[in-house]
């Protein structure tokens, strides 16, 4: 019997020898990347950063690796779990950087950030990673949701320039409309995804409302809120916004403007590539302009839209900080940035000018237009509320605009409701 | 082996018990040396207050994640939507299953090809079966619209996975269509088993079809009944794979699945104690459900006398 | 579609009653085969035909373009396309030696807990089956910290140890169940012409269930090709990324490449269903075994 326990006690014993394995450390420092697929520049111009980035450095090693956007969040969280963490430098999104602050999981940067740096950079683009006056990694990938219209549709109709306002733009629609021209002119992704929230965002500081108000309570369904939910309302029930809308998202706002059944559309620039330019993807090339987001008259603003950029954070426990701030620093140089903007818009404002500008829009087709439109559109971009607990509190938001938006519920009440479960977040 | 044989002092039972457990040893060094520890972490930390944030520290709460779960009514809707998509899914699975195998078992002609045909929707990787479903979901482009629409059923496309209701519905045929095989052809190998002559005696005696199907043929098919019953609860009682790609939860909650919530709980939300509460609370119950199928159905007879 | 309908022919009204099962048939293939149809239909369509009103059940153009953006070397339009191939030569590396190790730890086992009576026995077999009742949503995170722990995120190796904890305690089951129906008087007479356990096992008990092997080793590996969360969380290169784990990134931030996603799906259900078929006669006795005789 004695050896039975004793051949048992073995292999317990081995399954917990193989679970407390540890690996020492060897070899240069490594940094490892957690970065995406399909978001600026391509993998192959990302691994020859690295390439460059690691020969330069002999006594550093940078291993990159790519995920698509679903499981980003995901796969951050888990590897926050193990120690080290599982990575040394994320992308991270812009609605994630309060949570990831607040949890701890990333590194402040604040006191590497040179006075040179905070001038030059785009401050819509620092608004991504300062959470809580504190900075806590590099704007990266900039994006905004930007302003379409068909022009071949607008001529049409008679119309000559692209709406400056909300109430402009409802007028030309109405007239593209009577004309027989467009069923629905308007076309947004209102769908019950973080999408809605974008626009939502677009409309609301447009008409010089806001999320939250200094105190970080939910001020959306104050009077401005309501009003602009119901203006989202009277458009489709004046049949001018399509009203599949209420359950669209992005690539779904793609498609219908693509094929020409939308005079104006808001996205963001990855659209402006395929419908423009690519005949395989669209049935409207070479007929789409970009102009000015519009905003509300009583808005007091000239322009608002809603800014969806990310940026590169260190792991706050990573035993390669320094290291990893070092390439994090040369992938957002000014220099590395310049010469690959091919896919990826800078964000330093000098790129913008001068004989850097013209490099800039020779890259591409779409860069004529979209590099300017940039510039223009960036200073009116706003951030979503840095609060920790954002993907609940969002999803309570888009609960109340489809609810609204589906009459499900009056514009107030949802609102209202949204904004109760808001407040019980914050505790 | 050959040191052992030196020890006559060992019983036969003895010897069989060394040599049992020496036979099992491998599966139980992998099986527990692999999940031992996370099973024993997942438990440990569902009596604390503990976040995925590092440098902090858990708070220990006793049973607390456990009874604020039990209090939470997302728990009890969510655990609601759960029961009714096990109990819609098997239950309509068990009526087409038997439906089918008996359409096999009649062997009319083709019913080789049907029986081999079945394999297909059992074989197809989960993730192509979602992504399959709700491209014909789709609201502006997918086959089921279209089709509807062709068919004059509706007048205009609908987006089915806009509303909670219906989204459930449409990831619970999902699901049928690719299970259904299983309790099909559970079923019909057991008919196949299934002695003639306590039918035909039936039939002999007057007794009309349905008459022989109820209380002939389904009493004998009870126990195959039971444990494709049992087997396919549990597997839909802990359904995630099929909600995240469909659906992912939504719209507004109306998919969330048990299991589901514990990965929001776990993943989305941070609440690493009260994820790994939340999937002690589903371990109990599919226990529960496994120990009455061994209990009932598994008998380790047929062993030495 | 209840049972109450389906009854064995009496031999009068035969045709009638012929006639309807045949529709019956009809029907249900219809039911099995539109699904996957259309999956096949929109994998050979253009972007532009699959995003058009009314739907165009039979593509006017149709097109091998997006396999051959994924099969052929070099022809690729995006990252995710390029390497699917090479997750499928990943899922094939993991199912197999999962399939492979778990039919040999699984028959020991099996055999040991069927055949031979000892004391913890049940217990054992408690523990094991045990061990699939937690939500494995739950259990990647100790599982990540572990495996992170060992280093070996991010290779096939920690899927493969991964699967096996989820697949072994089913084979064991499956195989328990096989061994069952082998007559106790075939190992009885070799015990009596003096040979040990071990050796019944090897030369008369696994030949025999060997259409249980095989139906086992299909139930394995179909689990280990099919499974998605612990690939997607636990890879991240195309090191060690599965199919399902591919087919997911089709969907991007904004853009979802559905032709991609479509022909991606059809690729990936071919050799899981390709052998089902082919050995869609051992699923049947597998299944049989397991829940008619278990």
């Amino acid at each position: 019997m004695k050896t039975v326990l004793r051949l048992f006690a073995f292999v317990i014993v081995l399954s917990l020898i193989l679970a407390g394995c540890q690996q020492a450390e060897q070899g240069p420092a490594t940094v490892r990347v957690l970065a995406m697929e399909q978001a600026g520049p391509t993998v192959d111009e990302m691994n020859s950063i690295v390439a460059e980035f690691n020969e330069e450095n002999p006594n550093v090693e940078v291993v990159i690796e790519y995920v698509s956007y679903d499981a980003l969040h995901d796969k951050i969280t888990t590897a926050m779990a193990s120690s080290p963490p599982a990575y040394d430098v994320f992308l991270v999104d812009d609605i994630w950087y309060a949570e990831f602050a607040d949890a701890g999981y990333i590194w402040d940067v604040s006191d590497k950030i040179t006075p040179e740096m905070q001038e030059n950079i785009f401050d819509a683009a620092w608004d991504i990673t300062v959470v809580q006056g504190k900075t806590y990694g590099m704007p990266w990938l900039l994006d905004q949701k930007y302003f379409y219209y068909n022009e071949e549709i607008l001529n049409q109709a008679g119309i000559t320039e692209p709406p400056k306002t909300w109430e402009e733009m409802v007028e030309q629609a109405k007239v593209i409309k009577d004309q027989g021209i467009v069923e629905y002119p308007i076309v947004w992704s209102w769908g019950q995804y973080e999408a809605a929230i974008c626009d939502w965002v677009t409309l609301l500081y447009g008409n010089g409302g806001s999320l939250v108000d200094d105190a970080g309570n939910p001020a959306f369904n104050d009077a401005k809120g309501v009003e602009t939910l119901t203006w989202m309302l009277q458009s489709i029930d004046d049949g001018i916004t399509n009203p599949a809308s209420v359950s669209y998202v992005e690539e779904d706002v793609r498609n219908v403007f693509s094929q020409g059944k939308a005079a104006f559309a808001t996205n963001w620039v990855y659209m402006y590539d395929l419908v423009n330019f690519n005949e395989d993807e669209s049935q409207v090339t070479g007929k789409i302009k970009m102009s000015l987001m519009p905003a509300f008259e009583g808005g007091g603003v000239v322009s608002a839209t809603q800014d969806g950029s990310m940026g590169f954070s260190i792991a706050a426990e990573s035993p390669a900080k320094e290291v990893a701030w070092d390439y994090i620093e040369y992938l957002t140089s000014e220099d590395v940035q310049n010469r690959y903007s091919a896919h990826l818009l800078p964000i330093w404002k000098t790129s913008f000018q001068g004989e850097q500008l013209e490099t800039l829009m020779g890259y591409t087709e779409s860069n004529k237009t979209t590099v300017p439109m940039f510039s223009e559109q960036f200073p009116y971009s706003y951030v979503r509320p840095k609060v920790t607990f954002y993907p609940e509190a969002s999803k309570a938001l888009q609960l109340a605009l489809q609810e609204a938006l589906t009459k499900s519920k009056s514009p107030q009440q949802a609102l209202d409701d949204a904004a109760t479960k808001w407040v019980s977040f914050m505790e | 082996m050959a040191a052992l044989r030196g020890k006559t002092s060992l019983t036969l039972r003895q010897r069989d018990t060394i040599i049992g457990l020496l036979l099992i040893a491998p599966s139980l060094v992998i099986i527990f040396g692999i999940v031992l520890q996370p099973i024993l972490s997942t438990l440990y930390l569902s009596f604390f207050d503990a976040d995925l944030g590092l440098g902090r520290t858990n708070i220990f709460l006793g049973l607390g994640n456990y009874l604020d779960l039990l209090a939470d009514p997302v728990f009890w809707e969510t655990i609601q939507r759960t029961l009714y998509f096990t109990l819609v899914s098997v239950g309509v699975e068990l009526v087409l299953g038997l439906g089918i195998a008996q359409l096999i078992h009649a062997h009319p002609p083709g019913w080789r090809i049907l029986r081999a045909s079945l394999i297909i929707p059992w074989a197809v990787p989960t993730i192509v079966n979602g992504t399959m479903w709700r491209w014909i979901y789709n609201a502006d482009y997918g086959a089921l619209n279209g089709l509807l629409l062709q068919l004059g059923i509706i007048d205009k496309y609908i987006p089915w996975l806009t509303k909670p209701f219906t989204a459930m519905n449409l990831v619970i045929l999902a699901d049928i269509w690719h299970s259904v095989p299983f309790i099909a052809l559970i079923l019909q190998a057991a008919l196949a088993t299934l002695p003639e002559e306590l039918e035909e005696a039936a039939e002999v005696d007057g007794a009309t079809p349905w008459q022989r199907f109820w209380f002939v043929r389904l009493p004998l098919l009870r126990a195959a009944i039971l444990v494709a019953l049992v087997i396919r609860t549990v597997e839909a009682f802990r359904v995630f794979d099929i909600i995240y790609v469909i659906t992912a939860g939504g719209p507004a909650f109306g998919t969330v699945t048990i299991s589901y919530l514990t990965y929001l709980e776990t993943f989305s939300f941070g609440n690493v104690g009260r994820g790994s509460a939340l999937s002690f609370l589903i371990s109990i119950i599919t226990l529960l459900l496994a120990f009455i199928y061994i209990r009932f159905l598994y008998r380790p007879e047929e062993r030495m006398e | 579609m209840t049972g109450w309908w389906r009854f064995r022919m009496p031999k009068s009204g035969a045709l009638l009653n012929t006639a309807m099962l045949t529709v019956l048939v009809l029907l249900v293939m219809v039911f099995i085969f539109l699904p996957v149809l259309w999956l096949i239909i929109s994998s050979i369509s253009t972007r532009a035909e699959l995003l058009s009103v009314p739907v165009h059940w039979i593509p006017e153009n149709p097109t091998l373009e997006n396999y051959i953006s994924i099969l052929v070397p070099g022809s690729a339009t995006s990252e995710v396309a390029r390497t699917f191939k090479i997750t499928l030569r990943n899922s094939l590396v993991v199912a197999t030696s999962v399939t492979f190790i778990s039919l040999l730890a699984g028959s020991l086992a099996a055999y040991a807990l069927v055949r031979i009576r000892f004391r913890f026995s049940e217990i054992l077999l408690i523990g094991i089956i045990g061990t699939r009742m937690i939500p494995e949503v739950s259990l990647v995170i100790p599982l990540y910290i572990l495996a992170a722990r060992i280093g070996i995120i991010n290779t096939p190796l920690v899927l493969m140890a991964t699967y096996l904890c989820f697949s072994l305690p089913f084979a064991i089951w499956l195989l328990a169940a096989f061994f069952q129906t082998i007559p106790l008087e075939l190992e009885d007479a070799a015990r009596i012409d003096g040979c040990s356990r071990i050796r019944t096992l090897f030369q008369i008990i696994l030949p025999i269930s060997a259409p249980g092997l095989v139906s086992t080793a299909l139930f394995v590996f179909l689990l280990a090709w099919d499974e998605f969360f612990f690939a997607l969380i636990f890879t991240s290169t195309v090191a060690a990324k599965t199919v399902p784990v591919a087919i997911a990134e089709f969907t991007g931030r904004y853009v979802v490449d559905v032709t991609a996603m479509m022909t991606g799906g059809v690729l990936a259900a071919i050799p899981p269903v390709v052998l089902a078929l082919i050995f869609q006669r051992y699923i049947v006795s597998g299944l049989t075994a397991g829940a008619v005789k278990g």
